[in-house]
């Protein structure tokens, strides 16, 4: 049992738990800054791999994932829900208990596909990567049962945030990835900027319950 | 031999006096930590005492159509919970019936005294009782899935449902940071919010019947029933202080062979982390509101998420560690 | 020395930024024509050269197949998009600031897609597709209209569900190789992993191709995972779901191929024809059921795409030499047709000013030459003979009735529904009383003829250097 282990494990079961609070919260403030705590512990996660593994590269992920998902976002999104007046009620599909129970049911899922098939790999890593693969699941029904558009940009991002960490998991795997991982965040963002800001143009509203009201066929 | 026998039966006699005794104490202490939070004068820290001895002078009023359910439960679930709570080791682990002090034998005896208390709350058939005791029902149903799934966490992690056992084993094993240890303290925390009646659960210095949960049960309850009723609680309190010192915080706990130097020390230890502890549930419940009641469920379901991660993660982590 | 294959991601980049500087959209036109032109001109520099596998490059058999569709078709869009996006212009539906934008994300989607087809690293050639994935999304949103928006946010919430997917399928892939290859770059190199294929473990290799099978098969458009992509054909500027339909659908499926390479290298994996057969029957019959609802034309062919995808995956899930060279010839002729009917639909789209099949009623009578172009594209994308679709369809069909014959009926059951389901809508909108205004067409038809005879050619005559050429892709497929 050693100490980077140890760490490592408890920080990627502390993005775990932070994954289920953004599930649990019901107001977009607190949504945002969830996903804050959960990039933060990221970022940490992250800089505790780069430097237990000797990998300086993974530093610049981590600085990556604390300036930009754990500051700029947040805030610029708090920003806009401010600027835009949007409903700061979390607008849900279905209750906080039901998607809990979800959650639990998708994380034994992700633990139990990792463990019976990884049998060969370092123990270590497939704890991590089942750890990850929770963390992408519960941002996907995250994406799924909130039906506000800030929110399901968050679930986007939690989502991003177990792939940066399966990444990490997965040792020695080249910088090409991580970078590519903070790109597709920024692109992301930049598409979600840009949709925010039109939605709102259009609708009023950035409620995409609003959108549902076009389906192409029924024009 | 014999005497030895006798001093080991001295020894659980006394931690069975003892959470008896620093009961109304460490209710006084949370009690009075939050009327100076609040800057009030409050209650000098002995009232509990007062309290119970004034309740224990007073005539009993029972309703005319109340059974014999509504007259013996109190004394009932004070039996119920005083054993329960004299099973937490509080400042050894080693005593005579620590065999006893069994995780799950804990939640089957808390779990009877709420089912008593809940039926006594209905018996007399008045709104308010029959209206706590759904609700205490609903909390239940939650936390006590909960509190087994602690239970089987701690179970897993230190290869026993004895309590000692288990408090041996972090005594033995120090600061591991297990992330399935680190839920079920939370889970935990929760767990003995709600079963205490505590904010954000419940308000145990309101009566109002918009949100009471446990208040509303015993509201017909007078004279020594209620002081049984609330001896009771008092003792739940420190119940839960213990077996979450017991087994997150066991350091000072004199092990199975102490002897009385070693006990002393145990009991100096326990006694003051259990103040504490009182003392921060007071600033807590300072610095939280009252949650709506449809809202417990969420809340009290966190603690089951959180009890449910830690099995997970613990069944995971043994598998790493083979 | 410059290569070849860098020129083809180099100059669409480079383009890009050009054409985000230049002020006119007239120019920029002109400019994103010749950028095609010279990618293409790149692209067939790379047929003729040699192969080349590099530490983060590969351009082999079966690569080339899908590089050559690539930029020629990326070629005859830019030609078509010249001519036909002045036209939104006058109608008020994108301004000149939003039309260079459109000329710069063109240039920069093909890049990407080139990318992802070239990269000889399995992180490389995810970037490559999200990039051109999320660039699609923001062209799909263009004309702004709520209809547009909500088809690009659909898009994308599917589109990044199969991002995460397909990566997390990468990372395990990964972690498949490193025993066998070692920690780093090499534990993501194709060829190398193709190569140690049978030394990998093959419990992680299943997980990955799930992953990767649910991830890249969202973007091929596989049913159930298929949602976006009516919405998304529909509700963009015409070339783009020419690109999206003849290109996009491509490079996602050139993916999931490579994957199903390296899975197949390990006997012990499991094996990826039965799950490809299944899906693609499904994507097949499903969305030729659906065609017969549809009532906005693009959308129509959307579904027709999928129907198409569905076939494709099903032929490269029998595998076998001649399956493949049939999927592969398919995949050819389904691009050239159906980006060829997207520029006749951009052609209609502006004569009658809609995309309702309602509002295109008699266009024998208004445009007689564009309802005869129309009508040859639609009878070669239901796989009418002499076209080209006819050939690869019936390549397919016979392969499968010569292996299990029963299996043989259900894609050709697939087949006679959408075949119905699209000659009633043809019907629908050449003949009849003509409504609605009937304006005129500037858009060049130049790029749909040409497309039409390409695919005709190939139907009567398949060159014997074509042929074979196919056959070595076909092989390394497996």
């Amino acid at each position: 049992m050693n100490h980077a282990y140890e760490i490592s494990h408890l920080l990627a079961g502390v993005m775990l738990v932070t994954s289920f609070a953004l599930l649990y919260q019901q107001r977009v403030a607190a949504v945002l800054n969830t996903f804050a705590a959960q990039s933060i512990a990221l970022a940490l996660a992250v800089a505790w791999a780069a430097w237990s593994q000797d990998r300086p590269d993974l530093f610049i992920t981590a600085l990556i994932a604390l300036t930009l998902k754990g500051i700029v976002i947040p805030v610029a999104l708090h920003r806009t829900v401010a600027r835009l007046g949007i409903h700061r009620e979390v607008e849900k599909v279905v209750g906080v208990g039901v998607a809990l129970m979800v959650g639990l049911a998708l994380t034994g899922l992700a633990q139990a596909l990792l463990f019976k098939v990884t049998h060969g790999t370092a123990s270590h890593a497939r704890e991590e990567l089942a750890l990850a693969l929770s963390i992408i699941l519960m941002g996907f029904l995250m994406m799924i049962v909130r039906r506000n558009a800030v929110t399901q940009i968050v679930g986007f991002m939690s989502m991003e945030n177990g792939l940066i960490l399966a990444a990490t998991g997965a040792r020695g795997m080249p910088l090409v990835v991580e970078v590519s991982v903070a790109f597709s965040v920024l692109i992301a963002l930049f598409v979600f900027a840009v949709f925010v800001f039109r939605i709102r143009e259009r609708f009023d509203t950035i409620d995409i319950e609003a959108l549902d009201r076009m389906r192409g066929d029924r024009r | 031999m014999t005497g030895d026998l006798v001093v080991q039966f001295l020894a659980q006699g006394a931690q069975m006096f003892m959470v008896l005794l620093i009961a109304p104490l460490a209710v006084g202490v949370v009690r009075r930590v939050k009327a100076r939070l609040m800057r009030r004068q409050g209650a000098p820290l002995l009232q509990g005492y007062r309290d119970l001895a004034k309740l224990l002078r007073k005539e009993s009023v029972v309703a005319e159509n109340a059974s014999w359910l509504f007259r013996s439960a109190p004394s009932l679930i004070f039996a119920l919970t005083w054993v329960a709570a004299a099973l937490v080791p509080s400042f050894a682990s080693g005593l005579m019936f620590n065999w006893a002090a069994d995780v799950v034998a804990l939640v089957a005896l808390l779990g009877a005294a709420r089912a008593l208390l809940a039926l006594a709350g209905m018996d007399v058939g008045t709104s308010f009782g029959g209206i706590g005791s759904s609700r205490e029902m609903m909390i239940a149903t939650l936390a006590e899935p909960a509190m087994m799934l602690i239970v089987l966490t701690l179970a897993i992690a230190a290869g026993t449902t004895r309590l000692a056992g288990v408090a041996d084993f972090f005594i033995a094993e120090p600061l591991a940071v297990r992330v399935s240890l680190a839920l079920s303290l939370v889970a935990l925390i929760i767990v003995a919010l709600a079963e205490n009646a505590r904010i954000p659960v419940d308000n145990p210095v309101t009566h109002l019947e918009l949100t009471m949960v446990h208040e509303a049960m015993i509201l017909e309850y007078s004279g020594r029933h209620l002081a049984l009723i609330e001896a009771a609680s008092y003792l739940k309190l420190v119940l839960y202080l213990s077996l979450l010192i017991c087994l997150f915080a066991p350091f000072g706990m004199a092990p199975a062979n102490a002897g009385v130097g070693g006990w002393a020390i145990g009991l100096l230890a326990w006694s003051a982390k259990l103040l504490a502890g009182a003392a921060l549930l007071g600033v807590w419940e300072v610095s939280i509101a009252k949650m709506r009641v449809f809202r417990l469920p969420d809340f009290v379901g966190i603690a089951f998420v959180f009890g449910f991660l830690a099995i997970l993660l613990a069944f995971l982590t043994r598998g790493a560690l083979e | 020395m410059i290569h070849a294959y860098q020129v083809v991601v180099v100059a669409p980049y480079v383009a890009a930024l050009v054409l985000l500087v230049i002020p006119g959209y007239r120019l920029g036109a002109i400019t994103n024509v010749v950028a095609s032109a010279l990618t293409f001109a790149a692209g067939l520099w790379l047929v003729v050269s040699e192969r080349v596998v590099s530490d983060y490059a590969i351009v082999d058999e079966f690569n080339i197949v899908f590089i050559a569709i690539n930029t020629l078709v990326g070629f005859t869009t830019a030609l078509f998009s010249a001519s036909y996006i002045g036209h939104e212009i006058e109608t008020g539906r994108l301004t000149p600031t939003l039309l260079r934008f459109y000329h710069a994300m063109f240039q920069a989607m093909m890049g990407s897609m080139n990318l992802a087809l070239i990269a000889n690293n399995i992180g490389l050639m995810w970037v490559g597709l999200e990039l051109a994935t999320l660039i699609t999304v923001v062209m799909v949103g263009l004309y702004r209209t709520p209809q547009a928006i909500e088809a690009a946010w659909k898009y994308f919430i599917l589109a990044s569900v199969g991002i995460s997917l397909a990566f997390f399928g990468t990372i395990l892939i990964y972690l498949a190789g490193q025993p066998a290859l070692g920690e780093g770059v090499p534990a993501m190199t194709w060829n190398l992993l193709q190569a140690a294929a049978s030394r990998m473990d093959p419990a992680i290799l299943d997980l990955a191709f799930i992953f990767l099978l649910i991830g890249y098969g969202t973007k091929v458009g596989l049913a159930p995972l298929h949602a976006w992509l009516p919405d998304a054909h529909a509700e963009g500027p015409t070339p783009i779901s020419a690109v999206l339909s003849g290109l996009l659908l491509n490079v996602a499926l050139y993916a999931l191929l490579r994957f199903k390479m390296v899975v197949a290298g390990q006997p012990a994996a499991l094996d990826p024809g039965p799950i490809m057969i299944v899906m693609g029957l499904v994507s097949l019959i499903f969305a030729a059921f659906m065609l017969y609802q549809r009532r906005d034309i693009k959308r129509l062919f959307a579904y027709s795409s999928i129907e198409h995808m569905g076939l494709m995956v099903f032929a490269f899930g029998m595998g076998g030499p001649l399956a493949n060279f049939a999927g592969l010839l398919h995949m050819t002729m389904h691009s050239l047709t159906k980006s060829g009917i997207f520029f006749a639909v951009g052609h209609i789209a502006q004569a009658k000013g809609s995309q309702r099949i309602a509002d295109i009623k008699g266009l024998s009578v208004t445009h007689p030459r564009l309802a005869v172009a129309f009508a040859l594209a639609v009878f070669a994308i239901s796989g009418l003979p002499p076209f080209g679709v006819f050939t690869s369809e019936f390549l397919i069909l016979t392969t499968t009735f010569a292996r299990e014959p029963w299996l043989a009926l259900l894609p050709a059951f697939g087949l006679l529904i959408g075949f119905g389901a699209l000659l009633m809508r043809l019907q629908d909108t050449i003949f009849g009383e003509p409504v609605g205004p009937a304006h005129r067409v500037d858009a060049s038809s130049v790029p749909l003829v040409l497309h039409l005879l390409l695919v005709l050619t190939a139907g009567i005559y398949l060159p014997p250097v074509l042929v074979a050429w196919f056959q070595r892709a076909a092989e390394l497929l497996g």
